[in-house]
């Protein structure tokens, strides 16, 4: 392993800044201050971390409708992403796109996405940009185990593989497509399956171990820098929450199948390994925790102290000038 | 003034963009020969056939700093790529607070005429115009297709330059120096004062022959062609239909919720343009059916010089 501690605890750090974020914005929901709708990643944390860490600033993602850690891990600003689940002039996106739209494009963030699998062939023209550009960028694209069976999925592999474009598509396969399991919906075992018949490597990787997620990223990224083309990584992981945390609507998944993942919870796992290495003692760890937590608390004064925006700012930016 | 016809109009058009803007890509499932040759098969590149992948390609890499072209060929095959049309094009640079421009243009045929029947013949504007934050052109002439195109490649949203099929041969003049025609300006295409032709693509040319014959008969007729449906030159078509108190819309789309219907619209709310009315509007448009095959069938479906003149009759009554 070529992690150094300095990144290590640098990945336990971003993974508890997402599982806080969205604790704390599952709150601010509940108790009305956060609109429309919010899907959480909390247990899935390893994936946007392992991935991102693998990245440069100038690498592109795009991500889905459960898009926080994707932000978080790729290094977007805590304050403007509550002032956006806020809707404030202050947000990312000037209070218009919400949880499921945010963006930053000066950090390589092009955008959650509300249309499953939506985002794949973007992504692909991303990779397309990169490789006209010559500069060794890659382009990742998040998506769930449910948007690896639609057309788009397939149509942009094939391209990607076709043209040897730098992009590695992460499927995070949560095991459900909303209620949906994933068995009932993927014709084949592995989704990375999946990839073999587009002439890319499939790799399956234990999407709560974030060093294994890492690594795998890493030779992704290395085969996409050096223009070998694309990679299908699927990272095995589960959603602790319900598919929104909009209240009364059913889960129908098995009780006894969450309990098995959580005891499989990706940041306790790191927190254990990092301790049993004398990385980390409680202390450290309590210190680092509460940090987090001030951080999300700042976020979230910075929200509500910002306006809402302006009525007449609904007509701007339909058309850019 | 050299006359070239209006498909060599685009591929001017297309050339001199590309070769002005490095950063000009094309994208299709047909790489034309004379753009692959200058520009080689990096900026010019041949697609598999997936619509959804490639529509959503261009905004990637419009994102990331190119200004892709996208040839649909015929507009029917976008139908397949709505997703990336409807959620992600014209939605993007406003969801996402205007961080990011999306400069890409998206080239498509329009109409019919040529018995390729529904699934080839079609004149949708309006579902595309129905939607914020997609511009579109609709060029009549081969004058108009180069500049407008070229405006359209240079705009820094997503643009739809809708095509008419029937009007590919058609050959005009056209200036050897550079010239541009600005998005968004509508063109008098003949002056006139007792009736307002507003007429779009090929039916510009069926107004015309209309107000050639209807001069005969001693009336004057007005064709208004607006070149761009989004955004729509409305005071140009107000103005002239004030000055004539009358209005007469021809399409080849049909009539519900057309293009044409969004035209009456925009005269008939406004109070001056509506006190000055002596007749009520009259949209002469495809009848509302997918176009059928049989050459008979098609010719009975779509208006034409024919039915244009009925329709001015009509508001003369």
């Amino acid at each position: 392993m070529s992690l150094t501690a300095q990144q290590q605890l640098a990945m336990l750090r971003t993974r508890q800044t997402i599982r806080r974020f969205e604790e704390r914005a599952s709150d601010e929901f509940q108790a009305g201050h956060i609109y429309g709708v919010v899907h959480c990643y909390i247990g899935q944390e390893a994936v946007a971390v392992g991935i991102c860490s693998a990245l440069r600033r100038e690498d592109q993602i795009i991500s889905t409708h459960r898009g926080h850690g994707h932000c978080i891990a790729k290094g977007a600003d805590l304050k403007r992403m509550m002032a956006e689940l806020y809707g404030r002039a202050t947000g990312y996106c000037k209070g218009k796109g919400g949880s499921m739209h945010i963006a930053d494009f000066g950090i390589g963030m092009l955008g959650a996405n509300g249309i499953v699998a939506g985002g794949i062939p973007i992504i692909t023209g991303a990779g397309l940009a990169a490789q006209l550009d010559g500069k060794g960028r890659v382009a990742v694209s998040f998506f769930g185990d449910g948007a690896s069976s639609a057309g788009s999925f397939h149509e942009s592999l094939n391209i990607a593989a076709l043209w040897k474009l730098p992009v590695i598509y992460v499927c995070e396969n949560n095991s459900y497509g909303v209620n949906m399991p994933a068995s009932d919906a993927v014709s084949v075992k592995d989704v990375a399956e999946r990839g073999t018949a587009y002439g890319m490597p499939g790799i399956v990787v234990d999407g709560n171990d974030v060093l294994a997620v890492y690594e795998a990223a890493e030779a992704a990224v290395r085969r996409a820098r050096a223009g070998a083309g694309p990679t299908l990584l699927e990272c095995k992981t589960y959603r602790w929450r319900n598919h929104t945390e909009i209240k009364g609507i059913p889960d129908s998944r098995p009780a006894e199948e969450l309990a098995v993942w959580k005891e499989k919870d990706p940041i306790a796992r790191l927190v254990t390994q990092l301790k049993t290495q004398r990385l980390l003692t409680d202390e450290d760890w309590t210190e680092m925790d509460a940090a987090i937590l001030q951080e999300i608390e700042q976020s979230v004064a910075f929200a509500r102290e910002s306006p809402f925006p302006p009525l007449e700012t609904a007509l701007e930016d339909v058309f850019a000038n | 003034m050299r006359q070239i016809s209006y498909a060599t109009a685009a591929n001017e058009a297309m050339l001199e963009e590309m070769r002005r803007d490095p950063k000009t890509i094309y994208l299709a499932t047909d790489a034309p020969g004379p753009l692959v040759k200058e520009f080689g098969t990096k900026r010019v590149l041949g697609t598999p056939i997936t619509e959804a992948t490639f529509t959503g390609m261009a905004i990637g890499a419009a994102g990331s700093g190119y200004r892709p072209i996208v040839n649909w060929s015929m507009v029917t095959f976008s139908f397949v790529a709505m997703d990336q049309i409807v959620n992600q094009a014209s939605k993007i640079h406003y969801m996402f607070g205007g961080q990011a421009k999306f400069p890409i243009v998206f080239r498509a045929s329009v109409g019919g005429g040529r018995q390729l029947a529904a699934q080839h013949s079609q004149s949708p504007y309006s579902m595309f115009m129905n939607l914020a934050g997609l511009k579109m052109i609709l060029p009549s002439t081969p004058y108009d297709m180069k500049g407008l195109l070229k405006s359209a490649i240079r705009d820094d949203n997503p643009v739809i330059s809708f095509e008419s099929s029937r009007l590919m041969g058609l050959r005009g003049e056209i200036p050897d120096e550079e010239y541009i025609v600005p998005l968004g300006k509508a063109d008098i295409k003949r002056e006139g004062s007792d009736v307002t032709v507003v007429a779009l693509a090929w039916m510009v040319h069926e107004a015309l022959a209309a107000a050639e014959t209807l001069q005969q008969e001693g009336l004057s007729i007005e064709v208004i062609d607006p070149r761009t449906l989004v955004p729509m030159d409305v005071e140009t078509i107000r103005a002239s239909v004030r000055k004539t108190g009358r209005l007469v819309v021809a399409d080849e789309a049909g009539p519900t919720a057309s293009a044409a219907a969004e035209i009456c619209a925009l005269v008939t709310e406004d109070p001056a343009t509506f006190r000055a009315l002596k007749a009520p509007v009259k949209r002469v448009c495809a009848l509302q059916v997918p176009i059928p095959y049989s050459p008979q069938l098609e010719s009975y479906v779509f208006p034409d010089r024919e039915k244009i003149m009925a329709g001015v009759r009509a508001v003369l009554q």
